[in-house]
């Protein structure tokens, strides 16, 4: 696997940490996804951040504090550094919101940010659509891992443009790349991890679903077999059936 | 001084950063801020003096997608 900033994941999973029914809940989902990596947020001190601190830190897995929420380069980078004082981390997923309704990102807010906060030593994770053009702007402006999205933030529709991904993940095949949001089943994890990509970042999927610990195992597998298909190097499809079953020595009947 | 802290009045006496933060019970805590709006790094919370009417911000860590 393509490696995070010089870290290398055990698992291909990255899982957020918000709309668990209970702490409990996503503790046991944690563990049963296998997730390498938990994304968390920076919100206002309410007294009960200690406790949830507490479970994440127990999880023994890497810390991935994004800036969601962010609609400026300024409000991103601001968040970005209060990320890295308390998280004791240079990563940060880099979320700088363009829209309300389809919470895309703002491709001109992103590059802003990724610049200021790769010169100042992060290590960006930027939270990114399938556009090429943007991507290689990204990655001129420091940053060496890019989140396109599979479709909009909680809205589980999958690989929403997958020509779109296809043509990217072929773009910058060096480049290690994350499909973050968007997707709803692990089905859509596995395609994913199928056609190239290097791990895949999801929330609402798991947390939001009615056994969310059973279905937090069901991710884990999906992307245990993505990730081996596409190691196993997959076949080409073709339009015209291809007897598999020899056809020499078959009787004259 | 009076500040406005996470978006709520609140008085205190100071004078730095540092000073208000254990007064309003965060000493200890695994906390971020943002005075006006600009980042203040923990080790720089000593040498920053507030001033009436400053906006702090103060952040822990919470759950995220």
């Amino acid at each position: 696997m393509r490696d995070f900033y010089g870290v290398t994941l055990d698992t291909p999973l990255m899982l957020g940490t918000a709309q668990y029914p209970s702490p409990a809940v996503l503790e046991a989902a944690f563990r049963g996804s296998g997730a390498s990596v938990a994304t968390v947020s920076l919100r206002r001190e309410s007294g009960q951040a200690q406790g949830f601190w507490e479970i994440i830190k127990s999880l023994g897995v890497h810390v991935l504090p994004n800036t969601a929420g962010c609609h400026s380069a300024r409000e991103a980078v601001t968040t970005a550094q209060m990320a890295r004082d308390l998280f004791d981390t240079n990563w940060i997923k880099l979320e700088v919101i363009g829209h309300a309704d389809t919470l895309q990102p703002d491709p001109f807010g992103l590059l802003e940010a990724t610049e200021t906060l790769a010169a100042d030593g992060f290590e960006v994770f930027p939270y990114t659509t399938e556009d090429q053009v943007l991507a290689g702007r990204l990655l001129d402006a420091g940053a060496q891992v890019l989140m396109p999205w599979g479709a909009p933030i909680g809205s589980g529709l999958g690989l929403n443009n997958r020509y779109g991904l296809r043509t990217l993940r072929a773009a910058f095949p060096d480049v290690p790349m994350v499909i973050d949001a968007g997707l709803g089943l692990p089905s859509q994890a596995a395609d994913a991890l199928e056609m190239g990509f290097d791990a895949v970042l999801l929330n609402t999927a798991v947390a939001q679903a009615g056994d969310p610990v059973a279905m937090a195992r069901a991710f884990a597998l999906a992307v245990q077999a993505g990730q081996l298909a596409r190691a196993a190097d997959p076949m080409d499809p073709r339009d015209m059936a291809q007897p598999s079953t020899p056809v020499i020595g078959k009787a004259w009947l | 001084m009076k500040l406005e802290v996470n978006g709520e009045h609140r008085d205190v006496t100071g004078p730095t950063l540092a000073d208000a933060l254990t007064e309003l019970g965060w000493g200890e805590a695994r906390v971020a801020t943002a005075l006006n709006g600009a980042f203040v790094a923990k080790g720089a919370r000593g040498g920053t003096d507030l001033n009436d009417g400053d906006r702090l911000e103060v952040l822990t860590p919470m759950q995220g997608g």
